[in-house]
């Protein structure tokens, strides 16, 4: 098996963190893992993006060639048109709603509703909403884990071992609320997968 | 055996400390910036006492390295590729003078120029210093190339250059640490004639360098780093560093036979290369870089067998991928969705509430009064002021050059000559340009935007702001009272025009510190101070 999953957003809306969870739980699964990070000016509010290619084999490449990745993760929905050129033919977006914009010329969202649309049965998730339930709006990128796990060879279980490794130094009550979103994010993309079949 | 996830950079760090070092010696730079604070949080430092405290600047840093190996212990340097024309002449003649302890240069270049002003290839230095160069390609291959650059430095008695490319210093994959092993014991030997480059002994120490260039291609010739793929089809790929990865994917995804040469370390070994050439009827030359060693094959062999940047079988510029690879070995493009218009670009700027905001507000409105409204600056966050709604900042060549620049420009009669720079620019290049205008009386208006920390590569700390900026200025012989100090606030707006025009009026040397902490760094240093530190 090899998912290839291009996670994106803007600087400061936690992508890493998503990577780096999915980093774990992959590890814990003995398979190979190849992430590709952007540091640097593009933090300031700019646009980010990770390469996550994960497999039973050997990966050779830390970049995604473009038309094969088989998700677009992203926290931020015109961030997941920005990589369109790397979704395979049968690829899926999943993608937050909430739109953060700091640049002119932001289109309306209804325009990039109907573009992401274009691309098949995105999972369009009201990651801001859900992550306010769990608790903090700083979990949405949880949120969005949840949503893209049933798309991921991933089991659940091991992706919230994962969350707890990762915020465990932050305390208890974090790790719980972080897990809270993830779970509210995989309970919506469950139901969009039955809604659509 | 336990896999650990570490960036490129962080393999250099974990294999360094396994090689037993006793001091890392940087000035931080994208993307090389995690090779040290990886050091610095690390266990061994703590433990072992490691040096890991930046230096000043890249030249600093490699010097000291030099100095640690002089004594007798491994040392290991760490810098983007730009920071080595800082370091540039210390790292050229200490080929000259060669090495005691394991000496390693890690450079991290910086094609497609993610964050840097070019992209120049750090392999032309190894070149021009005439040492082996290391061009791992995998996480592990870095970890592992690490420690044996630091068994080559001390057999060789040569400083090894170490390259990665940011795709590499900046992505993860799982590596498996070997049996660290420990530090030198402190052990100087007095030899001037080695270390004391007057002519005489300069041109013996030059011999012994160029004696030792066939032993270095021998050596290439039996690396690990070194070896081929063998494929039946008539086209071969000679792939240096990185470019591995991406022949190899290309040979998997799109099932092409072709032979692939591996290369990561130089000097090129030819034999390795003529046999390839014997393989193949056509090579590609895949470089990520500049098409250094496809120039030298084209002398070397039939020029009209090979392919690469330079006969446009690969871009000029920019990073490789493995699709570029791939067309250039004649396999179709892929159809690929098309990025819709709407997908307007999200251009970096300074993050809300940053100091940098309200001071080049104030002197926007300053400047507005002026006929000539250029001011010259510098690399950090500041140089976001460029883009809109500032553009207030016209020039960002060097680290260091906004002062010198404004004092040329002043020289030849631009007045206000007007330049901004930060805290850790000023201490790492800056200095010596404001002792050039002391000097002359030139009449030039040096604001000093101190946040207190080198924010752009993530708050490391500065090597000098408040009041130790205060006192270097001082020290420097600007005047007490042209070196005033403004806190840029919203409300301090009137205030610090005030003083901004004063200084900018003034026909001589004056400093304006403008002092404000970096609101990241600061956020920061409480998360920090609440929470454990990350565990490595
Ligand atoms: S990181 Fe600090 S200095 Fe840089 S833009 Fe943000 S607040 Fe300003």
């Amino acid at each position: 098996m090899q998912y290839d999953i291009i996670v994106s957003g803007v600087g400061g809306q936690g992508i890493l963190s998503i990577a780096a969870v999915i980093d774990l739980a992959a590890l814990h699964c003995g398979l190979h893992i190849h992430q590709a990070e952007v540091h640097g000016m593009s933090q300031r509010g700019g646009a980010v993006q990770s390469h996550l290619r994960i497999s039973d084999a050997e990966i050779h490449s830390g970049l995604i060639g473009e038309g094969t990745a088989d998700i677009i993760l992203s926290v931020e929905p015109l961030e997941a048109l920005r990589y369109l050129h790397y979704l395979a033919p049968e690829g899926r977006i999943v993608t937050a709603t909430e739109t953060v914009i700091n640049m002119p010329g932001y289109p309306p969202f209804e325009l990039i509703e109907a573009e992401l649309r274009r691309t098949g049965s995105p999972v369009l998730v009201d990651a801001a909403g859900l992550a306010r339930e769990a608790g903090s709006a700083r979990t949405s990128n949880m949120v969005m884990l949840g949503a893209a796990a049933p798309f991921i060879a991933l089991e659940q279980d091991i992706l919230e071992t994962g969350i707890k490794e990762l915020f465990e130094a932050k305390g208890e009550t974090i790790v719980a609320m972080n897990i809270d979103a993830f779970r509210k994010g995989l309970a919506f993309s469950q139901e969009h997968i039955i809604k659509e079949s | 055996m336990k896999k650990h996830l570490l960036l490129g950079a962080e393999a250099i760090a974990a294999g360094a400390l396994d090689a037993g070092i006793s001091g890392v010696y940087a000035y931080p730079g994208t993307p090389s910036t995690e090779i040290t604070e990886y050091i610095q949080k690390s266990r061994e430092t703590a433990e072992r006492g490691i040096h890991a405290t930046w230096s000043a600047n890249e030249k600093t840093a490699y010097e000291a390295a030099l100095g640690m190996s002089y004594a007798g212990k491994r040392a290991l340097s760490a810098m983007k590729h730009v920071g080595l024309n800082v370091a540039a002449d210390a790292f050229i003649n200490s080929a000259i003078t060669g090495v005691n302890g394991g000496l390693v240069l890690a450079v991290a270049d910086d094609p497609s120029m993610h964050s840097s002003q070019n992209e120049q290839d750090s392999r032309f230095y190894g070149r021009f210093a005439m040492v082996p160069v290391l061009e791992p390609a995998s996480q592990q291959d870095i970890y592992d190339a690490t420690i044996s650059a630091f068994d080559l430095s001390e057999s060789l008695k040569l400083p090894v250059l170490l390259r990665l490319t940011t795709r590499l210093a900046h992505s993860r994959a799982g590596v498996t640490r070997a049996m660290p092993r420990g530090e030198n014991p402190l052990h100087a030997e007095y030899a001037p004639e080695r270390f004391v480059l007057m002519p005489y002994n300069a041109r013996r120490q030059y011999e012994g360098l160029l004696g030792k260039q066939e032993p270095l291609e021998r050596l290439s010739g039996s690396s690990p780093l070194n070896r081929m793929i063998p494929g039946n089809s008539s086209t071969g790929v000679l792939a240096c560093g990185i470019a591995f990865n991406y022949a190899m994917e290309a040979k998997k995804s799109y099932g092409l036979d072709i032979s692939v040469l591996k290369i990561g370390q130089y000097p090129l070994p030819r034999h390795l290369v003529e046999e390839l050439f014997a393989r193949c009827e056509t090579v590609l030359v895949a470089e990520e870089g500049y098409p250094i060693y496809e120039e030298l094959l084209r002398g070397w062999f039939d020029d009209r067998n090979i392919r690469g940047r330079l006969d446009g079988a690969l871009p000029r510029a920019g990073e490789l991928t493995t699709g570029l690879l791939a067309e250039a070995l004649g396999v179709k493009r892929r159809e690929t969705a098309t990025v819709p218009d709407i997908v307007v670009n999200r251009p970096p700027g300074l993050c809300r509430g940053c100091g940098h905001r309200d001071l080049f507000e104030a002197l926007n409105r300053v400047m507005e009064g002026f006929e000539n409204r250029h001011v010259f600056s510098d690399i950090g966050c500041y140089t976001l002021g460029a883009l809109p709604p500032y553009n207030a900042i016209h020039t960002c060549v060097d680290m260091g050059a906004a002062i010198t620049m404004a004092k040329g420009a002043s020289d030849a009669g631009l007045r206000p000559a007007v330049c901004v720079i930060g805290d850790s620019t000023f201490t790492h290049s800056g200095m010596t340009g404001l002792l050039d205008a002391v000097n002359e009386r030139t009449p030039i208006t040096v604001i000093i935007a101190d946040n207190d920390t080198t924010a752009m590569t993530g708050g490391q700390a500065s090597a000098a702001t408040g009041s130790k900026l205060h006192a270097i200025c001082r020290g420097l012989g600007v005047a007490e009272n042209r070196i005033r100090t403004i806190i840029p606030l919203k409300q301090n707006l009137e205030k610090n025009m005030a003083t901004l025009r004063e200084e900018i009026e003034f026909p001589g040397v004056s400093v304006v510190l403008a002092v404000r902490e970096c609101i990241e760094t600061a956020a920061r240093k409480k998360r920090s101070s609440g929470s454990k530190p990350a565990n490595q």
